[in-house]
């Protein structure tokens, strides 16, 4: 199959072969072996996102399809090594990262009992936030992503996970695992672009409705987690008739299930328990849910939606071959600098890029993959967009900022730019 | 092959107190916080800890195991299926309990000899250190010993030895080691497994054993059964050892019309994977009795997913990305093994969850398709 583009695009060109990893490198793992910095066209403003007009047909990118394809090839084989490298001490890996989240959110707990003193309540509650991130992040999404599967243990198992989230792991594993990670930034098609509340492309049909925008983002930071289970409903789905009334009901039931079940453990028992102490058992309760929610929506919003991302349209999707999914997976997400720890807490969802590329490697072993993946981008021309946390959130914000109001691009025309360096 | 035991529940009202403290530990489980302090604790989930590891042989050892609170119990003769994790991926296989019935510090025991090339066994018998924690299921197996054993005679090859010494170990402490006659087939006797107990229960007049080696006297031919025990005919017997054994004894009692007196343990099942393409049988849980009549069988080719060859045929598979990446297929394999196409690795055991978008036949195995969903 090929493809003519309606313009051959000097937009796309002025970002060929930008590593936009400048700042920080992925810290701890190995600095990234990336093109030298001096030798790339510095800080060339470019429009939030590019919409590519074809599937990431490889004149985009200006890479020949015989070269997209070898460029999954190579992927393929960095995937077949981690999997005949993976073994035990990955295994330790996992285990050792649950069991340490347990002890984490049974001290936190323990010290929430004893909150009404501010030093313990502050640290209770900064433990069980932890762990609550850990537990989402590190542990939830990425067993539930099938990582572990392999150790055959059925209690780290995507088939049996259920997380502390009020969304439900069946109704996630859908929307997320296949559509989120098939249709990876494809508009109409990966819901998680703007989670149907948010314009996050300027391909988004603008209405006076979005004029809200900057207060949907905040809301839905704060609420992330209640954000996500709403996702997962898909209600639109219901009222444009491709989903049945009756399995968007049991699908309500199941998440009336898990929120009866947190809000009876975080917000009645636990504060119960703690008799006259209640409030700040309660109120670090109420903290920790909230801090894992402002922080799990900015380590994800930064994920896909800084500059630098790509948004694909659906007719993209028609033939797609692996090199290309893997090019539209690559193109679509972005990486967090920072250090190992830095990692653990984001669920390795620092390693976006590495994780969409593969999303059933342990997540432990992005980190190392990244450098290799860094290098095979510069190698062939490619973007790899990665920066500092505050960076790409503040970017993300901007973005959200300006769709509010109608029109798109960010910082206006796009200039050109030098073609590929390889 | 048959589960036996009753497993004993935790006091009603002991679980009317875990569901409460379920209200505090939801999504997970109260033992699951338990098991950061005591593995062997969880009775839904039994476990054992290795506390003493004797080698038996250049190749055999015997692990005495402290079961934990989910253990019910065994008969002589069982079988319990151990979870051992090897670089990280959990393997059961199953070990006949060495240990007599009931021993009085509650421990059991498995023997086991690591075969060349095994996955599990070796690391068994040479790479477990005393501590390690193994995952175990119920004991299970009906080989075993009668209500009241009259005159017995156990027919063994290498180590078949295993559940018959746990017969043996329990005649002796019930004191009913009345009219056992043992004969034995080892390659030498320093490939001897439990030579020195053997002796020792021998000297018992209740036990008649007889040692033969198969380096020096060839393999064990039923010809010697005759010279060794004239009277077979009038004994239960029971028969553990290698494939040729255990098929030359079945035809033989069969045709002295005794099949009825004669009981076989086998270890050994014969490998169904290998190669492109093969029949899979989409359907129930249940192996050839039951199930075999429910579901529908196909033969898939060796570029075909099973996703695909069951879809092609009605089979209701479920699915998402279709590309192997999102998990949405995975489907028990209930017996057989599969092929991956993109890797072309086969691999595959009995209760393995697997991708069938990506996974392709690798000769005769069976899907089950019954059991969709969330297990939660
Ligand atoms: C009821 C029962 C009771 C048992 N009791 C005992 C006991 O008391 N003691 C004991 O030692 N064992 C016992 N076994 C056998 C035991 O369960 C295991 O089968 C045995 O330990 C071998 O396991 P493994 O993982 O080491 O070998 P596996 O990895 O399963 O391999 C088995 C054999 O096949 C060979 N093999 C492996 N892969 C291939 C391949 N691709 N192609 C060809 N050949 C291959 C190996 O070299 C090995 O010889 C029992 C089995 C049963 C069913
Ligand atoms: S359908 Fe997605 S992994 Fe098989």
């Amino acid at each position: 199959m090929t493809r003519t583009l309606p313009t051959p695009t000097a937009n796309h060109a002025s970002r060929v072969g930008e590593s936009r990893g400048t700042d920080g490198s992925q810290a701890a793992c190995t600095p990234a072996p990336s093109t030298p910095e001096s030798e790339l066209p510095e800080a060339v403003p470019a429009p939030a996102m590019r919409p590519v007009p074809s599937t990431p047909a490889p004149e985009a990118v200006g890479l020949t399809h015989e070269q997209i394809e070898e460029f999954g090839r190579r992927l393929d084989a960095i995937r077949d090594r981690i999997l005949a490298e993976r073994g035990a001490s990955d295994a330790d890996y996992i285990r050792g990262v649950i069991r340490n989240q347990r002890r984490l959110e049974v001290g936190g707990r323990a010290l929430l009992f004893a909150g009404i003193f501010p030093p313990a309540w502050l640290a209770g509650t900064a433990m069980l936030s932890v762990a609550k991130i850990l537990e989402n992040m590190e542990i939830g999404h990425n067993v539930m992503h099938g990582q572990w599967d392999w150790m055959r243990d059925p209690k780290i198992h995507s088939t049996t996970w259920e997380w502390d989230l009020v969304s439900s792991a069946q109704d996630w594993k859908e929307s997320h695992n296949y559509r989120h990670h098939t249709y990876t930034n494809v508009l109409g098609k990966d819901r998680d672009v703007g989670y149907g509340l948010l314009r996050i492309t300027e391909e988004q049909r603008w209405s006076p409705y979005y004029l809200g925008n900057p207060v949907y983002n905040l809301l839905l930071s704060l609420l992330f987690q209640w954000g996500v289970a709403l996702h997962d409903l898909e209600y639109e789905k219901v009222v444009s008739g491709e989903k049945t009334r009756s399995a968007f009901w049991t699908q309500l039931k199941r998440i009336g299930r898990k929120i009866r079940r947190q809000v009876t453990k975080d917000y009645l028992v636990f504060p119960a328990l703690a008799g006259p102490f209640f409030l700040p058992v309660l109120l670090g309760n109420l903290t920790a849910n909230a801090v894992r929610n402002v922080w799990s929506h900015a380590v994800i919003f930064c994920g896909h939606f800084p500059d630098g991302t790509v948004v694909f349209t659906e007719d993209q999707l028609e033939g797609e071959t692996r090199g290309q999914w893997y090019l539209r997976q690559m193109l679509g997400s972005a990486n967090l600098d920072g250090g190992p720890l830095f990692h653990l807490m984001t669920g390795q969802l620092s390693f976006q890029i590495e994780h969409h590329l593969f999303p059933d490697l342990p997540s432990n072993r992005y980190c190392e993959v990244a450098p290799e993946i860094r290098a095979l981008c510069a190698e062939f021309g490619l973007p790899y967009t990665s920066g500092g946390l505050g960076r790409q959130y503040l970017q993300v914000l901007r973005k959200i900022n300006r769709l509010a109001l109608p029109g798109g691009s960010v910082r206006g025309p796009v200039p050109l730019a030098a073609g590929p360096i390889s | 092959m048959m589960r036996t035991g009753t497993s004993r529940r935790p006091t009603r009202l002991l679980a009317g107190l875990m569901s409460g403290v379920g209200a505090l530990t939801t999504p997970l489980r109260p033992a699951d916080f338990v098991d950061l302090v005591d593995p062997l604790w969880s009775a839904a989930v039994p476990r054992g800890r290795v506390v003493e590891v004797r080698p038996e042989t250049r190749r055999a050892t015997t692990l005495r195991i402290r079961p934990g609170r989910g253990w019910a119990g065994h008969r002589a003769g069982q079988y319990v299926r151990v979870g051992v994790e090897v670089d990280g991926v959990r393997h059961w296989r199953s070990y006949s309990l060495t240990s007599p019935e009931s021993s009085p510090d509650g421990c059991i025991s498995i023997t086991v000899q690591a075969l060349p090339g095994g996955t599990v066994s070796p690391v068994l018998a040479h790479r477990t250190p005393i501590g390690a924690v193994l995952h175990l299921e119920p004991a299970a197996g009906d080989f075993i010993l009668p209500d009241r054993p009259g005159r017995l005679l156990m027919l063994t090859g290498g180590s078949g030895i295993t559940p018959v010494m746990a017969m043996l170990r329990t005649l002796a402490a019930r004191d009913a080691l009345d009219d056992v006659v043992l004969l034995h087939s080892a390659p030498s006797p320093a490939e001897t497994i439990f030579d020195g107990d053997l002796r020792t229960l021998a000297r018992r007049p209740g036990l008649r054993l007889v040692v033969r080696h198969s380096d020096t006297e060839g393999l064990l031919q039923l010809t010697e059964l005759e010279r060794v025990c004239p009277d077979w005919v009038d004994r239960e017997s029971f028969v553990c050892g290698p494939a040729g054994l255990l098929d030359d004894t079945e035809r033989h009692w069969a045709a002295a019309g005794l099949a009825g007196r004669m009981r076989q343990e086998r270890f050994t099942t014969p490998r169904l994977g290998g190669g492109a393409g093969g029949t899979v049988h989409y359907g129930g849980a249940a192996t050839r009795s039951a199930g075999a009549a429910l579901g529908t069988e196909v033969a898939v080719d060796g570029a075909t997913s099973l996703l695909e060859a069951g879809e092609a045929v009605g089979v209701p598979m479920p699915s998402g990305c279709r590309m192997g990446i999102c998990f949405g297929c995975v489907l028990p394999l209930r017996a057989g093994q599969v092929r991956d196409l993109r890797t072309g690795r086969v691999h595959g055991e009995p209760g393995d969850l697997v991708q069938t978008c990506i996974s392709g036949a690798s000769g005769p195995a069976r899907i089950d398709t019954t059991t969709q969903g969330d297990s939660r």
